[in-house]
């Protein structure tokens, strides 16, 4: 592990069929850092996500977290080893109140077991009710606290975009993975989720972004990489990528998706 | 309802006579005028809009309920011990069978409802649960009723696990038949191993358990016993819904992906609610054994998985209460209706399409009730 | 005996593709198994059984022609059946379009109850034996006894089978079906009304599947309104095994399916003769759940 890097790719591939959603993509988070991945639409930035978290199944490559390799893991083992995220289509569940759903996320770190939980026993009580304060801070830090015995259905679209990343961070992640925490939503609210991801990193969390939103990736991002056809064509500073020509040809040039 | 749409309905209406036509005998006569009365009583309603009214009252009764949660139970509870004082001994039978079914509608909910799997072929545990308490209390006689419970508890949870390892790993569709053929082939083998099952005849000759002296043989005595069975199993379901374990088979239902990446070891959940729902099968088929006296394969028909399905579906997915009430709703009120008993199940068909259609979350929502307070009622605001 | 057996596997397995092909098709579209298309097969049977009831009544030239009865016969079963097909998808599932994958299977199960019932209440719970049994004189050949029935159900599963896969390849509103199977909302884009695109696959499920009900009525003799179950579930088998989804495979799956149950029940034992398809059934969904032919059926994403 060189220097203090957290979460590093090597030469990850995802391959469907006959297409190559990603390409040899060799990435290094540092850790501590809020650092965004961006590229036109189909460059392959979630699928990027998904293979680092298991959701998919890389054809190649590798994945480190934390120096300990991760590659093939299932999502489950690697968010209990410290890598939480967020999904671009949304996935509450919608059957449970927003209190329930942060409880998920707190699921790893409860300690009870069955029978403790059939029987009521005063450990499980102590849990349950630490674990749902737990859940009440989440909640107030991304401002649902108020909501938090209403369904996850009756959400607004803004509301669910906080209650994923609530959801992502009850894990107590060292990493945060959000995909496009600000598509559609106002500058307001725009800039409420850039000052909570500057609070998140401020917690010690390190940060990595997909967005399209210009104003935030400029804003807050350390440092940036760009994707395009599934491949890494840039990296650098903010200011840098933004006056890389080949980042602005992947933009406005030939890279044309559907 | 404008001119356009009552010429479709007029074809639709003609379309279903014509199809019935073929069918069309003394008994069967009733079926297309039903069904167009329902049709059309529905198409009335929506233009009037009274389903709304009926909705709102149907809200506040159930609201109501719910509010004064505790008291309902403990109003139910007192009126279920009361009830065979009140009763003839066969409705007291009636009962107890009822009682059956809710322990397997609650067992069975644990993996429908709250998981939210597919399971067709669930009356499989029920029957490796009668027949390992008919085979080592009847047949062989190698132990009393008193073991045999949770022997026949642990045989059906064996047979949860072995079926579930490869079968839970399959997609909603693919799971739900292959849990079918599970129930079919443990039919299949109960009929065709006589030296272990007594083949077709079944097996003969179970006793009612006993208390050192005392044996459960009085009807009303055992029907308290099952009661006490119920009571406990829907606590501990209950008790689980409300906890970790519930909060995951219900993420898992609602949205699999992301379960998992919330740290969920899905197969893992799915494999510990298929098991207990087998575990809770078995004991009911054991409970079954005895209550019969005789056990044979014509008891675990398919039919009789789709019957238990029902009963989780019309109380509510996932709702622990729900399973209970489908239960004694769907044994109980056809009781009363003995005289249509040609015509049972017919209507039971067609409820469960309506259901589907018109209240898909059953009869007591599908929102999860549990026995404890809520933690709102604990905080205050 | 080997050739024999295997002569009354393909007897019995065209029937079984036909029905298999219902379940395919509807899984491509829907991406849903329709638990009640083993009724629909079952009615098919019993409206045979009504129509060559009225033999009798007809004029003598037809009488004991198999060749101009069983077409006329097939016609008339497969086009209420159709109908049948068209009012249950209507009823039980276009209401369930995009509702959690339970709900239509339950409602499926409903009318599978309903059909089964409504059908014993007015014909009977015991098996209705066919008045008239057609072409079941025995030829031998080879040291091979078969009847001209089988031959005409071998040919006419055959023909159908031709008939459909022309349809689905060769005509607009076949191809729309494929689109829709493919990506739906994609086909909604083009143009095509994927609700009649819908409703025509349980049609045409439906008209495949009665064609096999009163094929396999014919072949033995009797009926009983529980065949829709075991027929059904003996044809999904089949349609799995081919690869759901997939419109060759379920023929080959059918026929497949026939072959190993006449084999097995020829060398084995014919009191285990059902089992045979629930366990291929269980095997294949564990070790291929794609089926031989197709792609589609692997694990939860």
């Amino acid at each position: 592990m060189k220097g203090s890097e957290i979460l590093t790719t090597e030469a990850l591939s995802v391959t469907f069929g006959g297409v190559r959603a990603l390409a040899g993509v060799s990435i290094a988070v540092r850790e501590g850092e809020i650092l965004s991945v961006i590229g036109p639409n189909g460059a392959g930035k979630t699928t990027f996500f998904n293979a680092v978290t298991g959701a998919y199944a890389p054809t190649g490559g590798r994945v480190f977290l934390g120096g300990v390799e991760i590659t093939g893991k299932g999502p489950d083992e690697v968010a209990r080893l410290g890598l939480a995220r967020s999904f671009q289509n949304l996935k509450p569940f919608a059957e449970m109140t927003l209190l329930e759903n942060v409880l998920i996320g707190r699921e790893i770190h409860m300690a009870s077991g069955m029978l403790a939980a059939i029987l009521r026993l005063p450990a499980f009580q102590r849990d349950e009710a630490r674990q749902k304060q737990r859940a009440r801070d989440l909640l107030a830090f991304v401002g649902l606290e108020r909501r938090r015995d209403q369904l996850a259905r009756n959400l607004t679209y803004g509301e669910r975009k906080m209650l994923e990343i609530a959801r992502a961070l009850a894990l107590e992640p060292k990493v945060l993975l959000l995909d496009e925490p600000v598509a559609g939503m106002n500058p307001t609210e725009t800039g409420f989720v850039m000052e909570l991801v500057q609070n998140i990193r401020q917690q010690g969390i390190t940060v990595v972004i997909i967005e399209h939103d210009m104003k935030m990736v400029m804003g807050i991002s350390n440092r940036i990489y760009v994707l395009d056809h599934g491949e890494l064509i840039a990296e650098g500073l903010p200011h840098q990528v933004r006056a890389n020509p080949a980042v602005i040809e992947a933009y406005l040039g030939g890279g044309a998706h559907a | 309802m404008n001119g356009h749409n009552l010429r479709y309905d007029l074809f639709f209406y003609l379309g279903i006579l014509l199809i019935c036509l073929p069918f069309m005998k003394a008994n069967t006569l009733y079926v297309p005028l039903v069904f167009l009365g329902a049709w059309g009583l529905r198409r009335f309603a929506s233009f009037a809009g009274e389903n709304r009214v009926i909705a709102q009252y149907r809200g506040r009764m159930v609201n109501g309920v719910l509010a004064h949660r505790r008291l309902t139970v403990a109003v139910c509870l007192i009126l279920a011990l009361l009830a065979p004082f009140a009763s003839s001994s066969y409705l007291i039978e009636v009962l107890t069978s009822a009682i059956l079914y809710a322990i397997l509608a609650t067992a069975l909910n644990i993996t429908v409802g709250l998981t939210g799997v597919l399971v067709l072929g669930f009356i499989g545990f029920y029957a490796v649960g009668a027949y390992t308490t008919g085979i080592l209390t009847a047949k062989f006689a190698l132990c009393g009723f008193w073991l045999a419970l949770p022997l026949s508890g642990l045989a059906a949870m064996l047979c949860g696990i072995l079926l579930g390892i490869p079968a839970l790993r399959l997609k909603g569709d693919y799971l739900a038949v292959v849990t079918l053929g599970f129930g079919e082939i443990i039919r299949i083998f109960l009929t065709n191993l006589n030296g272990l099952t007594g083949g077709p005849n079944g097996i003969l000759g179970i006793k009612r358990p006993s208390l050192g002296f005392f044996t459960l043989d009085d009807p009303r005595a055992f029907y308290w016993f099952v009661l006490l069975v119920l009571a406990l199993i829907v606590l501990v379901v209950a008790r689980l819904a409300d906890s970790r374990y519930g909060r995951a088979w219900v993420a898992i239902r609602e949205n699999e992906m992301a379960a998992g990446a919330l740290g969920i070891n899905v197969f893992k959940k799915h494999l510990l609610s298929f098991s207990l729902s087998a575990f809770f099968g078995g004991l009911a088929g054991s409970l079954f054994a005895v209550k019969q006296g005789f056990i044979s394969p014509d008891s675990f028909t398919f039919y009789e998985s789709v019957l238990v399905l029902c009963m989780v579906v019309l109380g509510g997915i996932g709702n622990v209460v729900g399973s209970v009430t489908g239960a004694l709703l769907l044994i109980v009120v056809p009781e009363f209706l003995r005289e249509f008993s040609l015509y049972r199940m017919l209507v039971f068909g067609a409820v469960m399409i309506a259901f589907m259609v018109f209240r898909p979350n059953g009869l007591l929502g599908s929102r999860l009730i549990t026995l404890e307070i809520k933690d709102r009622e604990d905080e205050g605001e | 005996m080997f050739l024999q057996h295997l002569l009354n596997g393909i007897t019995i397995g065209g029937s079984y593709a036909l029905i298999a092909l219902g379940y395919t098709l509807v899984y491509g579209v829907l991406k849903l198994i329709n638990f009640a298309h083993g009724e629909i097969y079952m009615i098919g049977a019993y409206l045979g059984f009504i129509l060559i009831s009225l033999i009798p009544a007809m004029p003598p030239v037809l009488q004991g022609n198999l060749f101009l009865i069983l077409p006329i016969v097939l016609l008339i079963a497969a086009a209420i059946c159709a109908l049948y097909g068209f009012y249950l998808e209507k009823i039980c599932y276009r209401p369930l379009r995009g509702a959690p994958k339970l709900t239509p299977l339950i409602s499926a199960l409903g009318a599978s109850i309903f059909l089964q019932n409504f059908v014993m209440l007015s014909m009977g719970a015991k098996d209705r034996i066919f008045p008239q049994t057609i072409g079941m004189r025995a030829i031998n050949m080879g040291g091979v006894s078969f009847t001209l029935l089988q031959l005409v159900m071998i040919g006419s599963s055959i023909a159908l089978m031709l008939l459909i896969y022309w349809f689905i390849n060769r005509t607009r509103l076949g191809i729309a079906i494929k689109a829709t199977s493919a990506d739906p909302f994609m086909a909604s884009l083009v143009g095509i009304n994927v609700d009649t695109v819908i409703s025509v696959t349980f049609m045409a499920g439906s008209f495949l599947a009665a064609c096999a009900g009163v094929m396999i009525g014919l072949y033995y003799g009797s009926i009983n309104f529980t065949l829709g179950y075991l027929g059904g579930i003996k044809a999904f088998t089949a349609a799995v095994l081919g690869g759901i989804g997939n419109v060759p495979g379920a023929m080959l799956g059918g026929f497949l399916l026939g072959i190993i149950e006449a084999l097995g029940a020829g060398y084995f034992s014919s009191e285990y003769k059902d089992v045979y398809a629930f366990f291929i059934l269980i095997a294949v969904l564990v070790f291929r759940p794609a089926g031989l032919l197709g792609k589609g059926a692997n694990e939860r994403a």
